[in-house]
């Protein structure tokens, strides 16, 4: 996901500044960049959304079918979360199938979306144990400059917030309606640059951080899903701290989405 | 292409959308679009929505593919799931493929590739809403993506499909038509010698109907021609 080639130069420069609670674009340590959230562009999807997180950008569509539900939840729809780093988002995105980074991606997307029960399950079963929606959120990046997690969480978020259950194109019944949205769930992504931690990086921060921590939140301030990543290691009292943080930094994003509705 | 049908796709003259049969659907041509990529373009054709983004010249991987004394154009073509009415499963399909394939040739073609030994240019086009004609917008927009990247061309190549709906021939199939519509003729040129890079045909046209047909494709070709000239203008400021 990160730049793999950014200078030793830049490493110290950007470290050096991390120390101090700066960054190389102004920004502080704990502020994400300018946010933009559209929504509505796609006839074709159930749902959808653009978001722009910095120079980042994810298009998200919904699309929604319906299959049998798992023997062991009846009564409720499924979600299935996939992510396609699109070649042209960044050079070193290759084509072909996925790769793990882009498995890790969609799964912690996928846990911050399911695990906050955003979407009530039980209302999308249309007979118990034969039928229910099953809900595909696609997330197509389209530029890359670094916390594809954030970004595609929040589109996944927008996207769903404004879908509409095809029950006429698959005769279940004769309106479409809103896809029941229980919660808003938000994440929140930091890095260790150095010996400092830092919230929303860019792609050349990516490029020199040793590790990545990622944690989700609902709006009443519950902790919904959590994921540290990379070669790298936080101490204990960093992951404490980064999680106070995010419940304090997390209101831009949650701003910019209550925005949209 | 469906064949015969029942379905009253043209009337006195008017398409089921209003148009004439040698009017193009709306298009919206925007250059320069993305950040990381080196060239970029987003594309409206009706409903069709399109990005295509370039990147290069640069390294050929994997390095069996180089040539010796030219670039080659790694050109990729895709639909998102959520681009269709029923969700198509993501990935390169066979129908993807082939388009990717033609496509790259058809750049080959217009790109200055003997400048660049060894290199590869790699051009992804990305349907984000398909409904009918994507390859042509994609091509289309991969072309300004090109010429944004600032990639040494001969040309740009405009794509434009014509095609047959109730025996007459038509320019542009929109969704309906491509489904149950007698034919599909897929053209792209170089509007400065007049030379063709693509051309697909699947249905059924007589002799004189083909003829029709390419002609209507290929004005409709110079009229996209206008537009990526404009698109590029737009962003870089040009003659007035």
């Amino acid at each position: 996901m990160s730049n793999d080639h950014v200078s030793n130069l830049m490493k110290g420069h950007m470290e050096s500044l991390a120390a101090e609670g700066k960054r190389a674009d102004g920004r502080g340590i704990n502020e994400f960049r300018e946010v933009k959230i559209e929504i509505g562009m796609l006839n074709t999807a159930e749902g959808s959304a653009m978001v722009h997180l910095g120079k980042t950008k994810v298009l998200c569509g919904i699309k929604m079918l319906i299959g049998t539900p798992y023997g062991d939840s009846p009564k409720s729809g499924t979600m299935t979360t996939s992510t396609e780093l699109a070649p042209l988002a960044d050079q070193s995105f290759d084509p072909g199938p996925p790769r793990e980074q882009s498995i890790e991606l969609a799964r912690v997307v996928d846990r911050g979306i399911r695990e906050s029960r955003m979407i009530d399950f039980e209302a999308l079963c249309i007979e118990e144990g034969e039928r229910v929606w099953m809900v595909y959120i696609d997330l197509h990046i389209l530029d890359n400059d670094g916390n594809l997690f954030d970004c595609c969480t929040l589109a996944a978020a927008a996207a769903l917030s404004n879908a509409k259950i095809p029950n006429v194109q698959h005769g279940v019944a004769d309106e479409d309606v809103d896809l029941p949205v229980t919660c808003w769930p938000i994440s929140c992504t930091f890095g260790k640059l150095g010996d400092s931690v830092i919230l929303d990086a860019t792609s050349d921060e990516e490029g020199v951080m040793s590790a990545r921590f990622t944690v989700a939140h609902d709006e009443n301030g519950n902790l919904r899903a959590a994921q540290k990543g990379m070669n790298g290691a936080f101490t204990d009292a960093e992951i404490r701290e980064a999680v106070k943080t995010a419940r304090a930094s997390d209101n831009v994003l949650r701003e910019a989405l209550k925005g949209i509705q | 292409m469906a064949g015969q049908t029942d379905m009253e796709l043209i009337k006195n003259g008017v398409r089921m959308d209003g148009r004439k049969p040698d009017e193009l659907r709306e298009v919206k041509i925007v250059a320069g679009v993305l950040d990381n990529a080196d060239g970029s373009c987003y594309l409206e054709w009706g409903n069709n929505k399109v990005y295509a983004g370039v990147f290069g010249p640069m390294e050929c991987h994997p390095r069996h593919k180089q040539k010796a004394d030219r670039a080659i154009v790694q050109a990729r073509y895709t639909m998102a799931p959520f681009s269709v009415n029923d969700r198509k499963r993501p990935g390169l399909d066979r129908r993807s493929s082939e388009i990717s394939y033609i496509a790259s040739q058809a750049f080959e073609k217009v790109v200055m590739v003997e400048e660049f030994p060894k290199a590869s240019i790699r051009v992804d086009m990305q349907v984000v809403e398909a409904h009918a004609g994507t390859r042509c917008a994609a091509i289309t927009a991969a072309s300004v993506a090109l010429a944004d990247a600032g990639i040494p061309m001969r040309d740009m190549i405009p794509a434009c499909a014509s095609g047959k709906v109730n025996d007459i021939v038509v320019l542009d199939l929109n969704k309906e038509e491509d489904n149950y519509g007698q034919a599909d003729l897929p053209l792209a040129i170089i509007p400065s010698t007049g030379e063709v890079v693509l051309l697909q045909l699947d249905g059924h046209l007589s002799p004189e109907q083909f003829e029709e047909a390419m002609d209507l494709a290929t004005s409709g070709c110079m009229d996209l021609y206008d537009k990526m000239r404009a698109a590029l203008e737009n962003r870089y400021g040009g003659k007035k």
